[in-house]
């Protein structure tokens, strides 16, 4: 079996390598075969390895060892328990189908093959990131998918919004790596070790164990270490105030922003807590703070979905939502929710970023919501599957989304944590929006009158099987995931003892039936539902309410089209900041100070001493003559008086 | 084999010197072809008998090994008196390995006195092995002093315009310095009676006197670093020098004042060092923090790769002030990758200037347009330096970030602020050149590398790769020696 768990991420590493190097000369067929090969292979095998373990066989174990220093030895190696097999099935799953989906969408672009490369590379960094077992393989493969992330970002490497944006993710999740790695040292501190089943053991035994700040605050080790990996989790995971970079990357083209964007790395920082839960459960403050930050990161950017017109990016803004959403579930101390949300996310969300990119792939590169409309006849089979999407995605039952999202709520419900009161009320309020700008969407693109530039002559049809499968193959688990999955996972079973956790309080309702027999008289379900009704009022019945709404609350509105200012802050502050101050302590410190006076200072001082100097040394025998018998008669009479 | 074995540092350090005569002797230019490739021959020469050394290195102890001494000049004590443990045979092994990439990399960039050019890097490569095998005080001197010679021809003759200012900057900075550094060994002699190293190690001393020796060494050692604020000689003598002159100031001329204090500063004065590590950590942080704010601001490539050189090396001396084992491995695997990927970012950017005559930041723009190749590389070491997993970038910065958090979480704090500034100076800089639409017609016309070049590119990214992948063997190397330094550090010895 551990030839198997080597082979799932080194298939896609070597089909990634082989596509890079020999892309160019294999032609376009042979890499993207190689390439789906691939991942398929991960994929098959991942589906064998998931089989396995739940049959009870875990593996911890290393492959070799990295380094060693100080009496720490630093290894690579994998964990496999149930939350591994899970992630692992989802990112091959997804990635499988985004390779499929990506030989449509990219047909034309002269960078097919390379694009090809990063995908299978990314999978490969993904796979090491969720099988590894201790801290030091999990940053490896944190900072390699962010570094894919870079590259795919700025794919289009000549569009300077692109190349823009790619700096703008790497810098802001660079940030959040500089908490995660101090999080992590502080681990190594705390416990000498950084595999995981070393610390995870030992975490209990320093619950009590504290340090003092300089305020003079008594601080609980655990807490720390807890908030500095979450402050990583914030970076990968976009959540509010490093969410910025997330809306950016929608430079990338489709099928990443779906993979990476959407359904697997940004939720890189989601695992990560739920692998830390052991942590996480020793620490009320840190969860506290994971909670409200989750809370804030629903609620605010949910609103900004609704204000957006690029349709990429209002699938972004969803992104950002249901992220804080997964988040809000952490922090009440629902790992496995937030796990199950992940995966159910990770379906209906690469789905709508398929289905919008199928959108914009019939339109040629048309990305303005504004200019669409009327486009279910034409795309029959992308409309079809966005509103599984949407449905799954604003929590309507029995599509997935609803029983992932609901428990959430209950788990927040029955929280106990500082902050869970608001958080629950955001939560609430965020199915309305959710609901909202999810068929804002539909009826703005699908929906009304058909945008008089789209006619018939321009030849909007659907794209070819390799595009439509995709969508049918993510909207099948998008509609059955959440019945199949809630049981188990409500109960405990699914991830058994991968996470750490209390009993999830979620009342009786464990069960597909009863939980939906709940839902349809729950508040959620109401308030998705009116979501749904009040967008179809807006944009099909009334269309030129929207208009007016902006209008009459136009300080909200443009709050809300200014995304709350976060990026001109930024801009203004870290970016012109730095910039300013590296050009003064250059020109003050290094040319001024120490070059001008300090280096050529001392230099013209010199020429200047030898200026004087040189008067000594006039040539004149006679000069040297006299000066030594002055010399002389001093040197004598030296010696005579004293 | 047993003379092979027991003269090999004298080997390393002579076959070198004797190659540059050899290639000297080939005379003007209508040899060059010749002159390349006796230059080629002695420095692979060089680079596989260093291997030898590799190879035959005993892990298990830290004394000195491959001694040879004997007496040198009697009537002053002195003698040629060598030896390595495990800090110094990965710097041979960084000093041998450049020197064979930098001749080629001069290979046909060269084309005006080059026989005299593979020579002058033939005689450092000599030196420079010198300096990291010397253990006695004035022999040490004199490899130190002697390998600036080479170094200042090398910029002042195929430098680039203000190239004489630059040397001359580069010349007296540094033999101010070491000219205290040589008050210090007298001074040392007079109070141990020799001039080993390895005597100096075991003297007593007060502690007014080790203060005084410690900052004496530090004049020496802080400007080849080089530390704040002595370091301004270095960003002038970069961009002047020619890009094989940076290649070797950066990858291993830098290394040199690193290693002084590991072999002179902390063992001979250790009361002093912990006394003055508050000041060695300071100065420290403020390089990693300060310079790398200025190099954000450069508009000339190699000045800013000059300036991350020195962020960089703060974290080196960071690493060996703070007295922790991670920390100070890391330190030293810091020094060997930093060579690497300093060496591979100043190649890269002696391609452009190859054929731009540029280093202006403003002059490129959409490189990746018609030079993918290179593109391609100069992306992976803009990465390794950023420090990204997986390659050797990482492995010194997480080393000595985890020994120094566990020593005081705020400095490591600071110290980790690297993380976005690096990324921040090296991501914009590589945005600007080589990302974005073509520039301007010059850069539509740049030929993309041919094999010479991605064969010194490959080489180098090879050796980030499996230092970044497997440092195992690196830190494994260092493991005794490690620990006796940090011994030696706790002791008092007044």
């Amino acid at each position: 079996m551990e030839l198997v768990y080597l082979l799932i991420p080194l298939a896609c590493l070597g089909a990634a390598v082989a596509v890079g190097f020999l892309g160019s000369v294999v032609g376009r067929v042979a890499a993207h075969t190689i390439a789906i090969a691939g991942v398929a292979i991960s994929f098959l095998l991942s589906i064998i390895v998931a089989v396995d373990v739940s049959q009870g066989h875990h593996f911890n174990g290393a492959i070799y060892t990295w380094g060693q220093s100080g009496g720490v030895v630093f290894t690579v190696g994998f964990l496999i328990d149930e939350l591994t097999a899970v992630m692992m099935v989802v990112v091959t799953f997804v990635s499988l189908m985004v390779h499929v989906y990506t030989i449509g969408y990219m047909a034309k672009d002269p960078g097919y093959t390379r694009f090809f490369s990063y995908i299978g590379l990314f999978t490969f960094a993904m796979l090491m990131l969720v099988m590894a077992n201790n801290f030091l393989q999990l940053f490896f493969g944190w900072e390699a998918v962010g570094l894919v992330s870079y590259l795919l970002i700025g794919f289009w490497y000549e569009r300077e919004s692109a190349i823009f944006a790619n700096l703008k993710a790497f810098l802001v999740n660079r940030v959040g790596d500089l908490g995660f790695l101090l999080g992590i040292a502080g681990v190594l501190f705390l416990f000498g070790s950084l595999d995981y089943a070393t610390v995870f053991e030992a975490a209990p035994q320093k619950e009590t164990a504290t340090l003092v700040s300089p305020m003079g605050y008594e601080w609980q080790w655990i807490t720390l270490i807890c908030l500095l990996l979450f402050v990583g989790a914030m970076g990968k995971s976009a959540q509010v105030p490093l969410h910025v970079w997330l809306p950016d990357s929608m430079e990338g083209p489709t099928p990443i922003s779906a993979l990476i964007h959407a359904a697997t790395m940004v939720t890189a920082g989601i695992f990560m807590v739920a692998r830390m839960s052991p942590l996480f459960e020793l620490s009320e403050t840190a969860r506290s703070v994971v909670l409200m930050i989750g809370a804030l990161t629903a609620l605010l950017m949910a609103l900004v979905g609704l204000v957006q017109t690029d349709i990429k990016r209002v699938v972004a803004y969803s992104t950002l939502s249901q992220l804080g959403y997964m988040t809000v579930a952490l922090g009440a101390s629902a790992y496995s929710i937030a796990i199950f949300h992940l995966t159910t996310h990770a379906f209906f969300k690469a789905l709508l970023f398929l289905g919008a990119g199928a959108v914009i792939i019939a339109l040629h590169h048309e990305q303005d919501m504004r200019k669409m409309g009327g486009l279910r006849r034409a795309l029959p089979i992308t409309y079809g599957t966005c509103i599984v999407g949407s449905l799954a995605l604003s929590g309507i039952p029995p599509f997935s989304g609803f029983f992932s999202k609901d428990a959430i709520i209950e788990a927040v419900a029955h929280a106990t944590i500082p902050g869970a009161g608001l958080t629950y009320v955001a939560v609430l309020i965020g199915v309305f929006v959710t609901a909202l700008y999810s068929f804002r969407l539909i009826f703005m693109v699908f929906h009304g009158q058909r945008a008089e530039n789209l006619d018939e002559a321009h030849g909007v049809n659907e794209p070819g099987w390799v595009v439509t499968f995709p969508l049918i193959a993510l909207a099948i688990p998008s509609v059955v995931a959440g019945a199949i999955l809630v049981e188990p996972v409500l109960s405990g079973r699914l991830f058994a003892t991968a996470i750490t956790e209390p009993v999830i309080a979620t009342g009786s309702h464990t069960t597909a039936g009863t939980m939906l027999l709940h839902g349809f008289s729950g508040l959620p379900f109401w308030l998705a539902v009116a979501g749904v009704i009040s967008a179809w009022v807006l944009y099909c019945l009334k269309p030129r309410w929207p208009s007016k709404i902006a209008s009459t609350f136009s300080p909200v509105y443009r709050i809300l089209q200014r995304k709350y200012g976060f990026d001109e802050l930024y801009q203004c502050v870290f970016m012109r900041g730095s910039r300013y101050l590296g050009e003064h302590l250059w020109r003050t410190g290094d040319v001024k100070l120490i070059d001008g006076i300090m280096v050529n200072g001392t230099a013209n001082l010199v020429g200047r001493l030898a200026e004087i100097i040189r008067h000594l040394q006039s040539g004149y025998i006679y000069h040297y003559a006299f000066a030594m018998i002055i010399g002389l008669v001093v040197a004598m009479s030296w010696h005579l008086w004293v | 084999m047993s003379f092979l074995h027991s003269h090999l540092l004298s080997i390393l350090i002579w076959l070198p010197i004797l190659g540059g005569i050899l290639v000297l002797a080939t005379g003007d230019d209508r040899n060059a072809a010749m002159a390349r490739k006796m230059g080629l021959g002695f420095s692979v020469a060089t680079l596989l008998l260093s291997v030898l050394l590799y190879r035959n290195f005993d892990l298990t102890t830290a004394d000195m090994q491959f001694v040879e001494q004997m007496p040198w000049i009697n009537i002053f004590d002195i003698q040629y008196f060598l030896g390595v443990d495990g800090i110094s045979v990965p710097l041979i092994l960084l000093t041998t390995f450049l020197t064979v990439i930098v001749v080629i990399a001069g290979w046909e960039v060269i084309q005006e006195r080059t026989a005299q050019y593979f020579a002058a890097f033939l005689f450092m490569e000599g030196f420079m092995v010198g300096v990291f095998s010397a253990l006695d005080g004035i022999l040490f001197y004199v490899f130190w002093e002697a390998m600036l010679i080479p170094m200042f021809l090398i910029i002042g003759v195929w430098g680039g315009q203000n190239r004489v200012y630059a040397a001359i900057k580069f010349f007296l900075y540094t033999l101010l310095g070491s000219l205290l550094m040589l008050v210090a060994i007298l001074y040392l002699y007079s109070q141990s009676g020799s001039f080993s190293v390895l005597e100096f190690h075991k003297t007593p001393l007060g502690m007014t006197p080790q203060i005084l020796i410690f900052l004496a060494f530090l004049a020496a050692f802080s400007v080849k670093v080089p530390m704040v604020p002595v370091h301004t000689w270095l960003p002038d003598a970069h961009v002047e020098a020619p890009t094989g002159g940076s290649v070797i100031l950066a990858a291993v001329l830098l290394k040199m004042g690193a290693y002084g204090f590991l072999r002179f500063s902390i063992p001979i004065a250790p009361d002093a060092a912990r006394e003055l590590a508050g000041l060695m950590i300071t100065l420290s942080l403020v390089a990693i923090v300060y310079i790398a704010l200025v190099a954000l601001v450069q508009r000339d490539m190699k000045k800013l790769i000059a300036y991350s050189s020195i962020s960089h090396m703060g974290f080196v001396t960071l690493g060996f002030f703070v007295f922790n084992t991670q920390a100070m491995e890391g330190a030293i695997a810091q020094m060997i990758s930093h060579g690497f990927i300093s060496g591979a970012l100043f190649l890269c950017v002696g391609v452009l200037y190859d054929r731009m005559h540029s280093r202006e930041i403003s002059s490129y723009g959409g490189v990746v347009n018609s030079m993918p190749s290179f593109a391609f590389l100069f992306v992976f070491f803009a990465m390794a330096n950023v420090g990204l997993p997986g390659t050797s970038g990482f492995v010194g910065e997480f080393l000595v970030i985890l020994g120094t958090y566990a020593v005081n979480g705020w400095i490591a704090a600071i110290a980790a602020t690297t993380l976005v500034l690096g990324a921040a100076y090296t991501l914009w800089m590589v945005k600007r050149v080589v990302f974005g639409p073509v520039a301007n017609d010059q850069v539509a016309a740049l030929s993309d590398i041919n094999p010479r070049e991605t064969w010194m590119l490959a080489l180098l990214g090879a050796a980030v790769l499996l230092v970044g992948l497997w440092p195992f063997p690196l830190l494994e190397l260092m493991h005794a020696s490690v620990d006796q330094l940090l011994e030696q550090a706790r002791v008092i010895k007044f």
